[in-house]
């Protein structure tokens, strides 16, 4: 999830949105209902100072609180803070009329565009109420005929190379002979001769989700790259460039080459361990971005490398890129800036053809295909947009994995999948389906406190996340955001090296690609076609 | 699965009865249960050892007749005839056995320019046992041959009358399969080219292991997953030249923490080696023996979760599952068997051929230096 914060506000629909648009009495009521408990509240004002939406004030006159439930977010920071533990937020209760077809979000919506004249707009991946294929997918166990392995006894391996791999090893063989004290010894000499392309090592097949500097806070960063130093895996900086006091973690850093070009040069390009090409996100495929003015600080436009104060737009296509060929220059100009040193990902939205379309970006010379499914996260995407354009990436994977594979130039690339990756098993799951490695964004965020409002376009994080006012900022300790992220890899690791025991694996590489231990349950014939994974109840 | 393997070279060279691997596997019967097992012998057609040898298994005439013809456009036959066989009791509902000695046609070899002889009789071994037309061909080297069926290995032998053949290398497998069926092409020892193998165990990487392998071109069509380790050495040897020793390492290769602590060099072969051939991993409980007529090679997986034992003695090397196997055939002194350690090989070697004069330590090794560019 990265990217510009939010469209521009002319054509977008916020609650502040509606209140400048002058209209006599707008007919939307409030999400939530915030309840505070008399007994325990102590007016100490906490929830007031936590709220940057403004829902909770103290009116002097009366001497109380008083609460905005139509301003309320749900982001729970309030309720998290609370010292008595007097708040609750709960779905507002109104009684319209109960309607399969017409339901109350629906409604609300068409009172905001009716009431503004925008676009929806809105944060994180979709929560639309699609099947989750992975919720489908069972993994298996070994029983009997083949001891499962105990990972605390035992070596289990998840390190994981990403980059393009030779078809084969060469090496030049040289036997000599020599004698010993009695008899003739034969030494054979093996000189290689392969030069491997850059590779990416990883400890832990996890790497944290391109999210740019201008959508999330300093802090945040500061959190993601000390976290991926610790855990030897990769943050990616999004396409806001890469303020200079991170440079230290360069060595763990993924830079983003986007359309809006923010923040590129070529100390950018040298500090950084990979360079990703940013085609397209799960969340917003074919759109691009707007980091408004008023959010272009002194620090984002040393970053971005834009003036003080001026929009951020980033073009939905790159204008260099009109076609593959386009797309297999950048990737030639960005490797011979980089003297061919660090791997080069391009990272595409998973959309219907995209087993093609990863082909051709692969023989067009990336050394990493990163694939954003239909939930992947972002800063600000039109809902429409967000909730309606691409394919799940489970399907992705699997389409994109036998695609290369039946082309014979599966080793020349690597495969990234994002979008929704929610916990361990997810990860094994596409493993075994045959991705290389996950991008992880919102559950990272979620691991330094995001509850998910999804309002991270209107930059007023109340957790200090999506946010670059500097009172919120504060809020995001990036030494404890670092550690919940080491936590939370290192806990993942754990589960994933115990599904593997159990399988009777104990090194990632006899995991990927291997379908034959996924079965589905409940799943159309076509999707276990696409999958290429048998149903649940058929062996081997 | 469970089952027993185990097998014979004679390093010099020397041919004998293929009794005595019979015994040595009839030892070990308590591991099998009767629904599979099989020889290989190589130096058994010495009359005919320039030509490809194929044996093949027919469910019925029609497969035969069908099958015939598609082998008469590729290759000469030289020679064809049932594999002789005996009534054993325990032998039922034996399918058709034929052997042919083959060579590749000239036009044929001119037709596909870009393809050696042996990638020509892969393909045409591909084309019969992917047809899905009930004929399979069980082996297809030079001078070698496989034998198998359904029944215990004991038995198998008694009835192909392996007593009356005699070969310089023997292998041998005695089933109890689980995850797939009892049939006849899918008992051991499995064959392609010159390679053979026997495995006791089940492999937990095969998904990625046949995926791999199908890039290549291989078909993997027998219903088990031994079959892909075949596959995988011929990849290994014959295609990308690499030899037996570091082959193995591929198949099971260091950890990467012990990769880590090995010299520059050393660590960059084996860091290159692991990173371009993960997917040729072989994950769970093996124990495998492979021959390739020039030696016999014999390694567990990672954790060694499969018993092997091997011995030498005078000219021969042996190994099997049991110690017991051995000690049938082979009166052992002290010394003589030894127990391969995890990550090591044993290997049994030829001497008489260039590239196996290396003898090197006890179990085979020779030693190996590595340098870069």
């Amino acid at each position: 999830m990265e990217s510009s914060a939010s469209v521009l506000c002319k054509s977008s629909v916020s609650v502040q949105c509606i209140r400048k648009a002058n209209m006599k009495k707008s007919l939307l009521f409030p999400d939530f209902t915030v309840t505070r408990d008399p007994d325990k509240c102590i007016q100490c004002e906490v929830c007031v100072r936590q709220c940057a939406f403004d829902a909770h004030s103290f009116d002097k006159e009366a001497n109380k609180i008083e609460t905005d439930n139509s301003k309320c977010v749900s982001c729970l920071r309030c309720a998290t803070m609370c010292p008595t533990g007097a708040i609750t937020v709960s779905e507002h209760q109104q009684n319209i009329k109960k309607n399969k077809n017409w339901t109350e979000k629906q409604l609300k919506e068409l009172y905001k565009q009716s009431e503004t004249g925008g676009i929806l707009l809105t944060g994180m991946g979709t929560d639309k109420d699609y099947k989750i294929i992975w919720d489908h997918i069972l993994l298996d166990a070994a029983q009997v005929t083949n001891p499962s392995i105990d990972p605390l006894r035992e070596p289990m391996e998840l390190r994981t190379y990403l980059g393009a791999k030779p078809d084969r090893i060469e090496f030049r063989v040289q036997s000599s002979e020599f004698r010993g004290q009695n008899k003739k010894l034969r030494t054979t000499n093996y000189e290689l001769q392969t030069k491997l392309p850059p590779q990416l090592k990883l400890e832990t097949p996890i790497l944290f989700s391109a999210m740019s500097y201008g959508a999330i806070s300093l802090n945040t960063m500061r959190a993601l790259a000390r976290a991926a130093d610790e855990c030897g895996i990769f943050y990616n900086t999004g396409e806001g460039g890469l303020p200079k006091e991170l440079y230290k973690y360069g060595k763990n850093t993924i830079v983003q080459v986007a359309s809006g070009r923010f923040g590129v040069d070529s100390d950018y390009l040298d500090v950084a361990a990979a360079v990703e090409i940013k085609v397209g996100q799960g969340a917003k495929p074919g759109i691009g971005g707007h980091l408004p003015g008023e959010k272009v600080t002194e620090e984002i436009s040393q970053t971005r490398m834009i003036p003080t104060g001026t929009d951020a737009l980033s073009p939905a296509p790159h204008h260099d890129i009109y076609s593959i060929e386009d797309l297999s220059q950048l990737i030639y100009s960005i490797k011979e800036a980089t003297g061919y040193k660090k791997p080069l990902s391009v990272k595409v939205a998973a959309v219907h053809n995209i087993a093609a379309i990863a082909s051709g970006i692969v023989r067009a010379g990336a050394d990493i295909v990163a694939i954003d499914g239909l939930r992947g996260g972002t800063g600000a995407a039109p809902t429409r947009i967000r909730d309606n354009v691409g394919i799940p990436i489970e399907l992705a994977i699997s389409a994109v994995d036998s695609r290369l594979r039946e082309e014979g130039i599966r080793n020349r690339a690597s495969i990234i999948a994002a979008g929704g990756f929610r916990n361990s098993a997810d990860v094994v799951k596409a493993i075994a389906l045959g991705a290389d490695a996950v991008y992880i964004g919102t559950a990272a965020l979620v691991a330094m406190g995001c509850h998910l409002c999804q309002k991270c376009y209107t930059g007023k994080c109340n957790w200090g996340i999506a946010t670059q006012d500097p009172y919120l900022v504060k809020r995001l300790n990036p030494e404890i955001a670092a550690r919940r992220l080491v936590n939370l890899i290192k806990a993942w690791s754990h589960e994933i090296k115990e599904i593997m025991g159990g399988m009777g694996i104990n090194a990632v590489e006899s995991l990927r690609g291997n379908r034959l231990r996924l079965r589905g349950f409940d799943l159309h014939e076509n999707e276990l076609k696409i999958l290429d994974i048998k149903p649940a109840g058929e062996s081997m | 699965m469970g089952c027993s393997i185990a097998g014979i070279i004679d390093e010099k060279g020397n041919r004998f009865s293929g009794e005595k691997i019979i015994c040595a596997i009839k030892k070990m019967y308590l591991r099998a249960n009767g629904l599979g097992g099989g020889f290989a012998g190589y130096g058994i057609y010495p009359e005919n050892s320039d030509d490809f040898c194929f044996h093949i298994i027919y469910n019925d005439e029609k497969s035969r007749e069908n099958t015939e013809s598609y082998l008469k456009h590729d290759f000469e036959i030289v020679k064809e005839e049932p594999i002789p066989t005996r009534t054993v009791k325990a032998i039922v509902n034996r399918p058709l056995l034929f052997r042919y000695f083959l060579r590749v046609k000239d036009e044929i070899k001119k037709q596909f320019y870009e393809m050696t002889e042996e990638d020509i009789v892969m393909r045409s071994v591909m084309k019969i046992n992917g047809a899905q037309a009930g004929a399979f061909v069980i082996s297809s080297g030079k001078n070698m041959g496989i034998f198998k069926g359904v029944g215990y290995a004991a038995d198998i032998g008694k009835f192909y009358k392996l007593e009356e053949y005699s070969g310089y290398c023997w292998i041998a497998h005695d089933r109890f399969p689980t995850n797939t069926p009892g049939w006849w092409g899918g008992a051991h020892p499995f064959g392609l080219l010159n390679f053979s193998i026997v495995h006791n165990g089940e492999i937990s990487s095969y998904g990625i292991n046949k995926r791999y392998l199908e890039e290549f071109g291989y078909r993997l069509t027998l219903h088990t997953d031994s079959e892909a380790i075949l596959y995988l050495f011929d990849l290994l040897l014959r295609k990308h030249k690499l030899p037996m020793s570091l082959a193995h390492k591929v198949l099971c290769p260091p950890l990467w923490s012990e990769i880590e602590k090995m010299p520059e060099d050393e660590r960059k072969f084996y860091e290159t080696l692991r990173i371009i051939y993960g997917s040729a991993l072989i994950n769970g409980p093996s124990a495998i023996i492979v021959s390739d007529g020039k030696m016999m090679f014999g390694f567990t997986d990672r954790l060694k979760l499969r018993p092997l034992v091997a011995a030498r003695n005078g000219s021969k090397f042996y190994l099997a599952s049991e110690e017991c196997a051995i000690q049938e055939i082979c009166p052992l002194k002290k010394g003589d068997v030894f127990f391969p350690k995890v990550g090591e090989p044993a290997i049994g070697k030829l001497r008489n051929t260039e590239q196996t004069r290396n003898k090197g330590t006890r179990n085979g090794h020779g030693k190996f230096r590595f340098s870069s560019v």
